[in-house]
This record gives C-alpha cells, structure tokens and sequence, in this order.
C-alpha cells in the first residue's frame, strides 16, 4: 500500500503540531509511519538531528515493544517514554500505523507533555484515519 | 508502502536486503555507503550484537535525485539473517517496497538460502504482501570466494533453487569487493520506483 498526503492536509498536520507542541516548548516533534517514513519534522530552531535515522529506529523500537506487549498478554502498549539528562523523548501511537515523536527539555513535564500530545493525537486522527481505508 | 509527501514533492521507499544469516547484506551497504559517501549526508545506522552479527537492523538513507518533479529518497535496510531473530525480521519488512534478497552462493549454504526465501514468503504474507507481486531482485554474493578455491554453487543451480518460480533478475555478486554490488541497488530501485508509479495512477 502506498499512499499520499496533499498539500493541505500536511499543512493542517504541521498547524497542529505546532500549536499544540513547539510553541508550548518542546524542541522537536515528528510524524513517522511504522516503516519509519517521515510525515512531517518541526523543531524550535535549536537543534537539527538526524531525523532520518532517528525515524527508522524510533518505528523499529516502537515495533519492538509492541511484539513484547503481546508476549506477556497485552493488546499494545500505545506510549513510551525515555528519560535523559536533559533531552527526554516520548512516543505515541496513532491508530495502528502511525506514530508522533516529541523531544523536549527538562522544562516540561511530562505530565503537561502528555496532555499536549493527547490533544494533537485526537486532531490528527481526524486526518489519518481515512488513510487506512485507503 | 511509499509514502508520497506532495507538500515537499517527495516520496519515500523502503528497500530491504533479506536473505540468511552472515550472507553479505550488511556488506552490502557498507561498501554502498563506501561508494557513495559524499551523496549520503548521514552516518549509516547500525544495531549490531557482540561480533559483529546485525541484531535489529542497518539503516541507510540514500538520495537519488528528482524523478518526474519528485524527490526519491531511498532508505535500505538489512535484516538479521540469523533464524532466532524471526520477530525482528518481520518487523523491518512492514511497509517494505522492494526486496533484495541476498543468498550465500557457498555450496555449505544450500538450504540455509532455500529456508530464508521460505521464511521471507511467510513474512511478507503477514503483511499480505506476495512474493510473488512485490518488486524482488536475487544476489548471488560470494563470488570472489572461488578465487580461494571455496566450492561455490553455480549459478544454474541457485536459479533453479530460488528463482526457478519466481524469475526475478539476478546478479552475481562480491559485497566484499563490491562486484555488482551497485548495479544489484539500480536494478531494484528501477523496478520499485516502477512499481509505485503503476500504483499511484
């Protein structure tokens, strides 16, 4: 299956998650599918990484985690969290082939962090879910 | 499954080498990274156990330039070939759109080749994906292993073995000294590339 996002629909998908997420302070933030393609990558500026590699990875891991959800009798588990010195990243599932990835800082809790995210996840759902009859 | 951002005019295709454990498929682009490297702007990603075997996967993205307006970028990953590491395999493959499968022309590795065509046949029909329908190019590596007097098996007998059903392209090849190692990546990006221009119409 392949398929194709239009201009406006990515530009709904970066409004957002730049609402939502980098203007409350998170560093970087990005839409991947689980082959690892990236939708859409928005950062505050500050850091570039290697979000090429980092999608590829992330889409892997969070691969991983699932099949060991399922070894000890769990359906999913739909998000994960790494903690750092002072770069943290969480992971969140959207429907069954998506995936939002956030970076951020100490200065955020991940309390906050996950309110912000479930409110994006609930919007873009409304863009993604007609993809998956498709 | 590409995916095809018109906003930036890109599309992204995920091309996997598959085959059996210790057969060349992290060589493989390793000497691809080797060829290219001024093309490729990132370090090439690679999770690998204690000697040297792949225990999730390599990652390479690769960019090809601009086909009909569209920015292609390649990502090529390996799988472990080893037959423990099934679950692993079968998560690199989701949302696979080619395949180069990578067999060990050693005579010793016979079988090893056949069960690793097997097994990536059942894989990909847990995605419902048919070997038989995905864009699919066979490498025949090792070939520099004759000149140590190494019995190899002949081409004849590998085609009849793997290919003889599915009569895909194939190459003999050395990922050690690099011998088709490139013209095995153009072939099956050709026919990916192909493949998902068919589907998109």
């Amino acid at each position: 299956m392949s398929y194709t996002l239009g201009q406006k629909q990515l530009d709904r998908i970066e409004d957002i998650l730049n609402q939502d997420l980098v203007e409350n302070g998170v560093r970087c933030v990005f839409l991947i599918d689980m082959a690892g393609n990236i939708i859409a990558n928005l950062d505050n500026g500050e850091k570039q990484h290697d979000i090429y590699s980092l999608a590829a990875l992330a889409a892997g891991n969070f691969g991983a985690v699932s099949a060991m959800a399922k070894i000890i009798g769990e359906n999913e588990f739909s998000l994960l969290f790494h903690k750092g010195k002072k770069e943290n990243i969480h992971f969140n599932k959207i429907t069954t082939e998506f995936l939002l990835i956030t970076i951020f800082g100490n200065d955020i809790s991940l309390g906050f962090l996950r309110l912000k995210v479930a409110d994006s996840v609930e919007q873009l759902k409304t863009i993604l879910e007609p993809l998956l009859s498709l | 499954m590409a995916f095809v951002n018109l906003k930036n005019k890109e599309i992204q295709v995920k091309i996997v080498y598959y085959g059996p454990g210790r057969g060349g498929k992290t060589t493989n682009l390793e000497y691809v990274y080797k060829k290219f490297r001024k093309r490729i702007n990132t370090e090439m990603v690679t999770v690998k156990t204690h000697g040297d075997r792949t225990l999730f996967f390599d990652f390479l993205p690769f960019d090809i330039g601009v086909i009909n307006g569209y920015d292609v970028k390649i990502q090529l990953y390996t799988v472990p070939g080893q037959v423990k590491y099934n679950a692993t395999r079968r998560l690199v493959l989701r949302g696979v759109d080619g395949i180069v499968f990578v067999a060990d022309a050693m005579a010793v590795r016979r079988e090893k080749n056949i069960l690793s065509l097997r097994n990536l046949q059942e894989n990909l029909a847990n995605y419902k994906k048919s070997i038989f329908k995905i864009p699919c190019v066979m490498q025949y590596n090792k070939l520099d292993l004759l000149e140590q007097g190494i019995p190899l098996l002949t081409t004849d007998m590998l085609e009849k073995d793997l290919n003889s059903q599915l009569k895909r392209p194939s190459f003999s090849a050395s990922a050690l000294k690099g011998t088709n190692v490139v013209a095995t990546l153009k072939k099956i990006i050709s026919m990916t590339v192909a493949s998902i221009k068919r589907d998109l119409k």
